[in-house]
């Protein structure tokens, strides 16, 4: 795991990955999206209104997706003290965040035809509502620990980025409490379409659901990459100033 | 390293204890919550414990098909909702959402009067299926299937 931990190294292998990332995910979700808009049949029962399916769906994961990526970072951060991992964390919270705001913008102008409100309190609803402000929390907490070790009042000991560890660690308790709020719990939301192996949705909208996904997932990583590479440079220009004062 | 442990393994398996316990305490408030955040309540659930008469409640069940009857005046309707064990008549005045059809899943905000659900509003349930309208013809079956798996 260390093979990765020399930045130098790292960011070899992401001045080229990130725009293929970027560039395929871009091809892929818009792909998916186009054929979901245009070529799609309309749903039994709803619809038309199934298109938001293509967007809502792939969003609600990779909002997931985030934290997880975030807690696993974490975990590393704090138990091997990988010095990739914690800018991993914080290069993740932000698309996550936008992902979890697509997920809950899309779903409410979906509940609103279909169930007939634009929001409910219910279990699926409220934990991921919850998951919204959780990444408020750590992208201010991740902000305000990076300006502390810039200004030097946290005496470089990264105590304010092992808070923050430990922030994203205690929130992922809320990501299988989401997933399973449906099935806990008596909910509006209706329950998983798609479980180990199994499928609910019909393979006409199911293929461009999942490359949609895999198209926006691509997306995701070509951003973490892109912002790991922004948080490096930041870090870098830092330490070169600092040495320049000293000077 | 002369210690018996190495920090790195310290940390994971106090991390590793930290964790297992806060998945307890989440699983455990979740457990606790298991009715309290139900967002509403069964058909078998009002016939065992009838909530007190105009307390505000939710109901969720599955519109029996066939139950479903408009009054005379063209905005009331009653139907039946119900689950494998129970069923409870129904009374709405308005305007129902588009989804809300016999055979599928409907929660439905109201209070018990006499033996009947008022409700002042009425949102639909979508179950799990996504089917396209070409494949209509098995939705008699499918909605059955549904109800069936219903609780």
């Amino acid at each position: 795991m260390h093979g990765f931990a020399n930045p130098a190294r790292f960011l070899r292998i992401a001045r080229w990955l990130t725009p293929l990332l970027l560039g395929l995910g871009l091809l892929l979700a818009g792909g998916a999206l186009a054929w979901g808009l245009t070529q799609v049949p309309p749903d039994r029962l709803m619809g038309d209104t199934v298109r938001i399916l293509f967007i809502h769906v792939p969003a609600a994961w990779l909002g997931m997706a985030g934290w997880t990526t975030i807690a696993v970072a974490s975990l590393v951060e704090l138990v091997w003290r990988h010095p990739l991992a914690g800018i991993a964390a914080r290069a993740a919270a932000v698309p996550g965040c936008v992902f979890t705001a697509i997920c809950l913008a899309t779903g409410s102008i979906w509940a609103r035809p279909t169930w007939g409100d634009w929001w409910v309190w219910d279990g699926r609803l409220t934990s991921f509502l919850v998951l919204l402000f959780l990444y408020f929390g750590y992208i201010a907490l991740a902000g305000a620990a990076q300006k502390d070790a810039i200004e030097g009042s946290g005496a470089g000991s990264g105590g304010g980025s092992r808070i923050t560890a430990i922030f994203g660690l205690v929130g992922a308790i809320n990501i299988p409490i989401i997933n399973r709020s449906v099935v806990w719990w008596n909910s509006l939301h209706q329950p998983p379409s798609i479980t180990a192996g199994k499928s609910a949705i019909d393979p006409e909208f199911l293929v461009p659901l999942l490359i949609a996904a895999l198209g926006f997932s691509l997306l995701f990583g070509g951003v973490v990459l892109a912002r790991m590479r922004t948080l490096l440079a930041e870090i870098q220009t830092e330490a070169r100033l600092r040495r320049k004062a000293l000077a | 390293m002369t210690a018996a442990i190495k920090p790195k393994h310290q940390r994971l398996v106090l991390l590793g204890i930290a964790l297992v316990a806060l998945i307890g305490a989440g699983l455990l408030a979740a457990w606790a919550l298991r009715n309290q955040a139900a967002y509403f309540y069964l058909p078998k659930d009002i016939v065992a414990e009838p909530p007190a008469p105009g307390r505000a409640v939710r109901l969720g069940g599955m519109v029996e098909t066939g139950s479903l009857k408009t009054a005379p005046d063209g905005v009331t309707i009653d139907f039946i909702v119900g689950d494998d064990k129970a069923r409870v008549p129904v009374r709405f005045r308005g305007i129902t959402p588009d989804l809300f059809v016999e055979g599928s899943g409907v929660v439905a905000e109201g209070r018990m009067q006499g033996g009947t659900f008022v409700a002042d509003n009425l949102l639909a349930k979508h179950d799990e299926n996504y089917v396209p309208r070409e494949m209509a013809e098995m939705t008699a079956a499918q909605a059955k299937a549904t109800v069936a798996e219903t609780r």
